[in-house]
This record gives structure tokens, sequence and C-alpha cells, in this order.
């Protein structure tokens, strides 16, 4: 590759060719200020704070979407440079809804740091913000127009990520907005409730439905015995809110946690994990066994789910019938739980931890509520916890590590990989392999799965048969496989589909920023849980087989199929 | 002078008999039978033509930027989308000679290697898209568009798309996210349309009048061509003028001629008693001159080193009834509808320079909102994605430089025009 000879506030530099100004300024180590820029998106070049000073060009040039040429001559903090950005973003902070002390970006808000750094110490311009209605018309994502940017991040990451397309830009001048056609709310359109979006909004124009008051009221409430269950992801992620690195494992602080906050049980979403394994994984035997629709998809992903209600019906058939780990652990701990603990299910609440946005809809599906009651009753996402804990000033840092409750405790390696991309992939297969073939399966490890990359694909003998499977993270690598289905090109038995980018630990619900660098570090802290496990295959989890000889009986048995599996339903993309 | 308009109005504008008996596609002949491509180009280049439709880009230059990509396709667009205010010359080369632009088209797709073009008109044109729809038709038919033209292996075809009113969509990435079904809001360059325009595949984008002229050059030669206009500016220039001028419509003139001699000579003077003000150059976003200006010519390079762009070769002519503020209100007022919203200095730029100039014209101004329009008008020229909001600040910053006593008097209370809602009459300074 080309390198070309720039000069950049008088330091001589050399860079590879097509490198962007951006790029060449961060290998000196100049930080540029930007705001629509994301390491994970394509350029965009809409808010202009990243301008800088290029000899020659008359104009002020954006640098995130300018590479350099030979000779060029950049300079980044010249007077005429500094004045440009403050001015831009006092025009950005004339129109935004500056009550950051009530924001739920307040710290961690691009916006803040950008005006901090530029110091801004007051706006010219008159105050324009608009005071818009919120929507909070759905269960999981709430939009305030008010804080928006428009930077185009939302936007980029529902269309071209996710496939989905439900919020764009819409008007012209400062009436554009970033909205649902129409301006409907969010739930008039095929959202899917990923929330990828909340995850690469800058400010808190997007995020999560707030059910933290909803918990705390019911924690408060004597008469209620609230259990707690905490997603594979979660543990590997919510530490980088309290100073710890991406991907350190703390499960032991937040159980520990939980049952400071006031929690009667503390479970883990990993024990139904497990269940899934042989559940979901003797479906796919029956479907292979007895001709059933093939290939068979994963169901664990709400968003997921909810993507191919709306854009590929034709596929329902395809997909598991098994209901989620967070679902089949509602059902659980409001019936053989109950039972077993003889515990009135009415006054159990059922409270999740997830990584996710989408989990919020899908607890309130009217399916859902197989136990006789609401199965899970409030979900919180990753960055809920983080909130609640410091409303409760807990110290997280000292606090001393504890282990999971039974009979939801137990766990093995193949639950804790369900929160990467590919996890519940080897998961399957290291089961299904033992299952058909009787014999140990020696290299459990299916690195063939595993990784960031969007679609991966494996062919994995099992007995007689070869298993031909397939991985896709984020939705519009979904629509990738899924068009190969429709066009008769897959000849997959089974396939693995998770909504976000990486699977859950780069969901919608889990700690900001999430870039890919964050991600694949969460991504080695799940394989690094799974490697400390003494037993990494579900099926061999006692607490499971427990289960079965206590309460269940078989796989795809008359209980498990009342508790366990579901159905879905197609969605109509627009209501008329 | 009449060169590239000479005709329209002349002949009728679907009658390919009658085109051809004008001399119609005697160039594109000469350049597919007695030319070679490069020459083609280089007959451009030596020409000095350059763009009409307001950046004056050296065409030939264009022209091989194109030439030189390597791709499986290549693109031409007529840019038709005449949105700039006060200007309709392309309306009348549309209307009256369509036969001649998509000449222009086909000699310049031989000339790059393009196999299709779009003719992107503005949706306010309905009956010129009709019209153009059966010229294309037409040289369907006739073997001047398709596979194998005039019987050689060049194959060219041409579709005519419209957008839905936004100005942005002259601009040329928005018009190319329009033609692509997209909202009409501008790229980032690079990469430059010659490289990866639509459909991410090199584009060459024409103004109407700039295509009109390729088959002039061809025909004559560019020796011959040259000797229209001025040493900088080659040829004529279609000028729409409007305002208090006695005899308004499109002009064609050589270039260096005074915009006094345009006024009084060809425009017939003023049709009020009152005088000359000012002369806006270019359409609403171009300069604003005082009257004491009007000899400048028109000239790319003499209007260059004054930093004034003749742009789409507008020209509104205002007496001293027009209150200058009143006058950049409306213009403005034009940007803050027209401004797709992409951009942070654009977007919030010109909603800002509204409020300020409406505080100002109620009598509520102050200084420093003088030195905050100036800030915003800098901060959107220097910062500003596209042309239209680096453009859409001019007439502001030019009446803030030539017309300054009339911002200081309505600061001060008072509208010497009488147009404003204050007192009636001049503050003397000095």
């Amino acid at each position: 590759m080309d390198n070309v000879n720039i000069t950049i506030n008088g330091v001589a530099v050399s860079v590879k060719k097509g490198t962007t100004i951006l790029e060449a300024c961060k290998k000196i180590n100049i930080n540029i200020p930007t705001l629509c820029y994301h390491p994970d998106q394509e350029l965009k070049g809409n808010c202009r704070v990243c301008v800088v000073e290029v000899e020659g060009q008359p104009r002020l040039q954006p640098s995130c979407c300018t590479p350099v040429t030979q000779g060029m001559v950049i300079k980044t903090n010249s007077k005429r440079v500094r004045e440009a950005r403050k001015a831009i973003v006092e025009l950005i902070l004339a129109a935004h809804n500056c009550n950051c002390l009530t924001c739920i970006r307040n710290n961690n808000c691009e916006l803040q740091n950008i005006s901090r750094e530029l110091g801004i110490d007051s706006v010219r311009f008159d105050n324009v913000e608009e005071i818009l209605p919120l929507d909070n018309s759905n269960p999981s994502i709430v939009r305030d127009g008010s804080k928006c940017i428009k930077c185009g991040r939302c936007v980029e990451v529902c269309s071209k990520v996710q496939g989905v397309g439900a919020i764009y830009n819409i008007n012209r001048s400062h009436d554009m907005r970033i909205a649902p056609a129409y301006e409907e709310g969010l739930n008039n359109v095929p959202c899917v409730y990923c929330g990828q979006c909340i995850n690469v909004c800058p400010v808190g124009a997007i995020y999560e439905k707030n059910d933290i008051n909803n918990v705390w009221k019911v924690l408060d409430d004597k008469s209620k015995h609230v259990v707690v269950q905490v997603a594979p992801a979660v543990r590997v992620s919510i530490g980088e809110e309290f100073g710890f690195d991406a991907g350190s494992i703390v499960t032991g602080k937040i159980v520990s946690l939980l049952k400071r906050i006031g929690f009667d049980r503390v479970f883990d979403t990993n024990f139904t994990a497990d269940l899934t394994i042989i559940e979901e994984g003797n479906e796919l035997l029956h479907r292979i066994k007895n001709g059933g629709k093939l290939p068979m998809m994963t169901s664990c992903s709400p968003g997921w789910i909810r993507y191919v209600e709306y854009f590929y019906p034709e596929l329902l058939e395809n997909v598991s019938t098994c209901k989620s780990p967070q679902q089949m652990f509602g059902a659980l701990a409001k019936s053989y739980y109950a039972e077993k603990y003889k515990i009135n299910p009415e006054n159990i609440v059922v409270v999740s931890i997830m990584p996710c946005t989408a989990k919020k809809a899908e607890c309130i599906r009217d399916e859902m509520n197989d136990s006789g009651y609401q199965d899970v009753d409030f979900v919180l996402t990753t960055r809920e916890l983080v909130r609640m804990v410091h409303q409760s000033g807990i110290n997280i840092n000292k606090i001393e590590e504890k282990d999971f409750d039974d009979p939801f405790g137990i766990t093995t390696g193949a639950a804790a990989i369900f929160g990467a991309t590919g996890g519940v992939m080897e998961a399957a297969l290291r089961t299904v392999y033992e299952i058909v073939t009787g014999n140990e399966l020696k290299n459990i490890n299916l690195t063939t799965v595993r990784g960031i990359d969007g679609i991966k694909e494996a062919e994995i003998p099992v007995g007689d048969l070869n298993v031909k499977v397939a991985v896709a993270n984020g939705l519009n690598n979904a629509k990738i496989i899924l068009d190969m289905i429709n066009e008769g090109k897959a000849d997959y038995h089974f396939i693995e589909i998770m909504a976000c980018p990486g699977g859950c630990i780069g969901g919608g619900g889990q700690p900001i920023p999430g870039n890919i660098e964050v991600k694949k570090q969460r991504m080695d802290g799940i394989y690094n849980v799974d490697k400390s496990k003494l037993i990494r295959k579900s099926h061999k989890n006692p607490a499971i087989i427990k289960l079965y000889e206590e309460y269940l009986g078989e796989p795809l048995g008359h209980k498990s199929h009342k508790l366990l599996h579901t159905h879905y339903a197609k969605r109509e993309l627009y209501e008329v | 002078m009449i060169l590239v308009s000479k005709l329209c109005g002349k002949i009728s504008p679907l009658s390919l008999k009658d085109y051809k008996e004008n001399g119609g596609f005697e160039a594109l002949e000469k350049a597919l039978f007695k030319m070679k491509t490069e020459q083609i180009i280089d007959e451009v280049r030596a020409s000095n033509l350059k763009g009409r439709g307001g950046a004056a880009f050296p065409t030939g230059l264009k022209l091989q930027f194109v030439a030189s990509e390597k791709s499986d396709i290549k693109y031409i667009i007529c840019n038709a989308d005449e949105g700039e205010p006060g200007t309709f010359k392309d309306k009348i080369l549309l209307d009256g000679c369509p036969f001649q632009i998509i000449e222009g088209m086909i000699i310049s797709a031989l000339a790059v290697g393009a196999s299709y073009g779009y003719i992107y008109i503005r949706g306010e044109y309905p009956q010129t898209k009709d019209l153009l729809k059966k010229a294309v038709n037409i040289l369907k038919e006739e073997g001047f568009l398709g596979k194998n033209i005039l019987g050689t292996d060049l194959c060219f075809d041409i579709e005519v798309r419209t957008g839905a009113g936004a100005y942005v969509c002259g601009e040329e990435t928005a018009l190319i996210e329009s033609i692509e079904g997209n909202d009409g809001r501008s790229r980032f360059k690079p990469p430059y349309t010659a490289n990866k325009g639509l459909w991410g595949k090199p584009t060459l984008v024409n103004n109407v009048e700039t295509l009109i002229n390729i088959p002039y050059i061809i025909s004559l030669g560019s020796e011959e061509y040259k000797k229209f206009g001025t040493k900088s500016s080659s040829g004529t220039k279609l000028l729409s003028i409007s305002g208090c001028v006695a005899n308004k419509g499109v002009y064609e003139i050589e270039f260096g001629m005074t915009i006094r001699e345009i006024i009084n000579e060809i425009c017939g003077g003023v049709e009020t008693d009152k005088e000359i003000k000012f002369v806006q150059l270019g359409g609403s976003s171009g300069a604003v001159l005082p009257a004491e200006m009007l000899d400048i010519k028109i000239d790319f390079d003499e209007l260059n080193k004054l930093g004034i762009g003749l742009g789409s070769g507008a020209m509104f002519v205002g007496d001293e009834s027009i209150c200058i503020l009143d006058f950049v209100k409306t213009t403005m007022e034009f940007f803050k509808h027209e401004s797709c919203g992409k951009c942070t200095p654009c977007r919030e730029g010109n909603r800002h320079i509204n409020k300020i100039l409406n505080r100002i014209i109620e009598g509520k101004g102050s200084n420093r909102d003088l030195e905050l329009l100036v800030d915003i008008c800098e901060l959107m020229k220097d910062t500003s994605l596209c042309g239209l909001g680096q453009s859409a600040p001019t007439a502001l910053l030019t009446t803030m430089k030539y017309f300054e006593e009339e911002y200081k008097e309505h600061i001060e209370g008072f509208c010497r025009a009488g147009i404003c809602n204050l007192k009636k009459g001049a503050v003397v300074y000095g």
C-alpha cells in the first residue's frame, strides 16, 4: 500500500493512502471531536464538528470523511478551527434539550463531553429547543426528540445493520427529525425493539423504558416473593460501568449486590439456557428424524422473533418452538419452583436482568403466561441494573462474591456461551453429538462458529449425519440467510440467529459505548466463563437432570410442551 | 449575440426535420465518424468551455475525469433541475431545442464512454418534461438513441426523471440520491461524481446550457468557438433577467459585456423613475452588488477577482423602492425552507439567520445581532456540507458589506425604503 506524507500541526507524518484526516490525527495522538462519526459505522459527514483547516482549501474540511493526499498540510487547532467547532456545537446546543441533570445519559454523553472539551461556556444563539412529545408507545424503547442531535447513527444501524428501517429522517431543514414514518409511535411500525439505536445514540434521545421503579415497588412489598434471574451476557459487561475492563467476569458480585438490593432469591438464566439446549437439541433431532421443517432456527432472541414475524412470516414454522431461556425461567419459577418451595405463585414476582430491550416486550406477549400468571414480570437492562446499584449505594468494587441460589443455580459452560454469537449453536452441538452418538465429544471447542463475523458456517459430523449449520448475528445478516432459504439455496439443518451484532454481549441493553473492540473483549469474557466451568455440556448439568426427574419428565414431553414451548404469529408491517 | 439559443423559437422543437435542416446532428456525425474520442475531449478542453450551472468548472476536464475512469458502466446526467430563484434560462433551451441538448449528451457519452443517461428535470416543469420524453422517443425511433447509434458501436439511452421540487436536488450529489430513489440530500465529497456517482459508478453531470454548447464546439471547432466571449470566458451566456428593467426575460449575451450595458442596451433600462439600487447576480445564492459596481464585466475571471460567482446567470435588478433587509429576508426564508437538514451549519444556521433578521426588521435588533449574523454566515460558508449551505449566506454577507448603513439604520429604528414597519428615513452617519 502506498504511503503519503502529510503535515499535521507542523509534524510530518507518513500514513497509508486512503487514510482519513481523522485517522491520521489519531495516529499522532491528536484527538478531534466528533459527533456523527462512529467507529463501527459508515462515514456521514453530517455534524461538521470534526472540521480542520487544510492548506489550499478555501473551506474547512470534515476530517472524518476527507482522505489525506500527498503533501497535505493540516491544522487541527487554529483559531478558525476552534471557533468553527464551537459555533457548530453551540448551534446544536441551542436546539437541544439541555436538562442534563435529569438526563439518562448524564455523564455518559458525547455532546456533554464535546461541550466541555471545546470550552463552551455560553450559547450565543437563541434557544430554539422544541419540546416534542416523548414516544413511549411501546414496552421497550423511549424516543425523546428534544434531545436528538440528528447525527443519523440510529437510522443507519436500524436500516443497514438490522435491515429494519423503523426510523428515518423525515421533513427538511430544522424541521428534519428522526422518527418513524408519519411520526407514528414505534409500536405502530415494524420496530423489533432490538435497541441497537440506543447503543449508538451519542446523547439521551433514545433509551430503554425504565422499569426500575416497578421493581423497587415490588421489593418494598413484603407480601411479594421477588426472584431475579441474570442473563449470561450481563456478567461480562456490567463491570465496565464500575471501572472494570470489558470482559471482566463479575458474576459473584452481581449475585451479592442483587441480594443486598433485596431480592429474595437470585437465580441464573444460564440454568434455563441449559434447559433450552436440551429441549431445542431434541427438537432438532425430532425434526431431522421425522421429516419436520428444516432448517430449524433458534428462538432465544426476541428481537429476531419480532423480525421474522414481521418480515419473513412464511418461515415461522422453521423457528424452534422453544421459549427463550428468560421465558422458560419465568414459567418454571411460577410452577416448579413455587410447588417445590410451597410458595403461592400469585405472590412470586419474576425480574430479569437482561442485556436486551426486546426482552421487555417478550415478557408481555400474550402467550407468555403458561404458569397461569405472567411468567416474567419485569425486565431490567444491564444499564438499568447499574442505575439501581447507584441508587442503592452499594459499592460493587468492594462487595464479596456469592453463588446463585438453588434450584436454578448450577449451570454449565455451554449455557454461558449463549451470550455470544455462535454460542447457542456450539452448546447445542455439544449435546446433540453426544445424544446421537453416545460417545463423548473430545474437542468441545467448536471455534468455527465463534467470533464477531456476521455469518458463520460449519459442517459437523454427528454419527452418520453431517450436520450443516449457520450462525448469523445482526438482522441484516439474518436476512441474507433467510433469503437463501426462500430461494432454496440453504441446505442447513440448524441456524442460530441473534438480532444484535455480536449476540447478546452486543445487546441493546448493554453498557454504552459497546463498539466492536468492546464486544470482542466481552466475548473473550464469555468464553472464559465457559473454560472455568467444570461441566461444559448442558445435558451433564445435574440440576437439569434433577428437574426432568422431579418435574418435567422428558424433553419435548407433556409438561415441557406446556411450559417451555410456544408459537409465533405473523405481524402486519403497517396497520392499514 | 445569439449562438446556442439560435434555434429556440425558430424551429418546431419536436421536428427532427427542422433540426436537421438547421445543422442538427452534424456535430454528432462529425464526432462519430471523423473524430477519435480523445479528440472530442481535446476540442472541448481547448474551447475553454466552463460549466454553466453555477460552479464554472472546466467542462473538458470533467469529461476527461469520467473518460479516464474504468468501469463496466458510466452515466451521464443532464441537470435540468433549474431551481435557482430568478433563473429560467434552461427552460427556454429545453422547450426550444431539446434535440440539441440531447445531441450534446450523445457526444459527451461518446467522449467518456457512457452508455446510459438521465435528464433530471425539475418537477415544476411538467410540460417541458412531456416534451423531453417525446423528444427522447423520437430520437430512439430514428436511431439517434439506443443500440448502435447511426450504425456505429455507440450505444446510449436516455431516461427522463423528475424530482419532487426540492431546490437541493439541483446539487449534483443530491440529484443522484434522488434518481436512486432516496431523499434529496447531498453526499460528502470525495468521492466525486466523476469517480463514484450514480449507483456508485463514474458519472458526468452537466447543466443543460453546458450540454447545448457541445454540438457547437464540435461543429465550429474550438478555435472558431473561442472567438466568442473573452479570454477567460469563451462563448456566450444565457441570462435570466428580472426586476425593475423594462424588458425582462432570457437573453443570450457574449461574455465581456458589463452589467450596465446589459441593463441599458439589452433590457431597455429601468422601467420606473427610480434609480437602480442593486443587482443580484446568480440567483438567490448570488452576490448583491451596489449600483456603483455595475461596470463589472460578465467574465469568470473578473468576477472571480471580486469573489463573486456568476452562478446560473440570473440577474435581478432592484431599485430604491426595495428595502435591502426585506429583500434579504425573503432570500433567507427560501434557504431556510430548502435546507435539506443534513448538516448542522445549514440546518441550524439558516433558522437563526431568519430569527435574527426578523428581529432586526421588527426594530428589536442590536449590534450584537449584526455580529452574530456575520459569524453564522461565515460558519455556513466555511463548514456546510454542500453548495446550498455554503452559498446560502452570500446575499446576506454581500449586503452587510455593501449596504452596511441600511442594517445600522434598522438597528436604529429606521427603514429608508419605508417597507419595514419602522420610521421612514435614513440616519446620517459620519
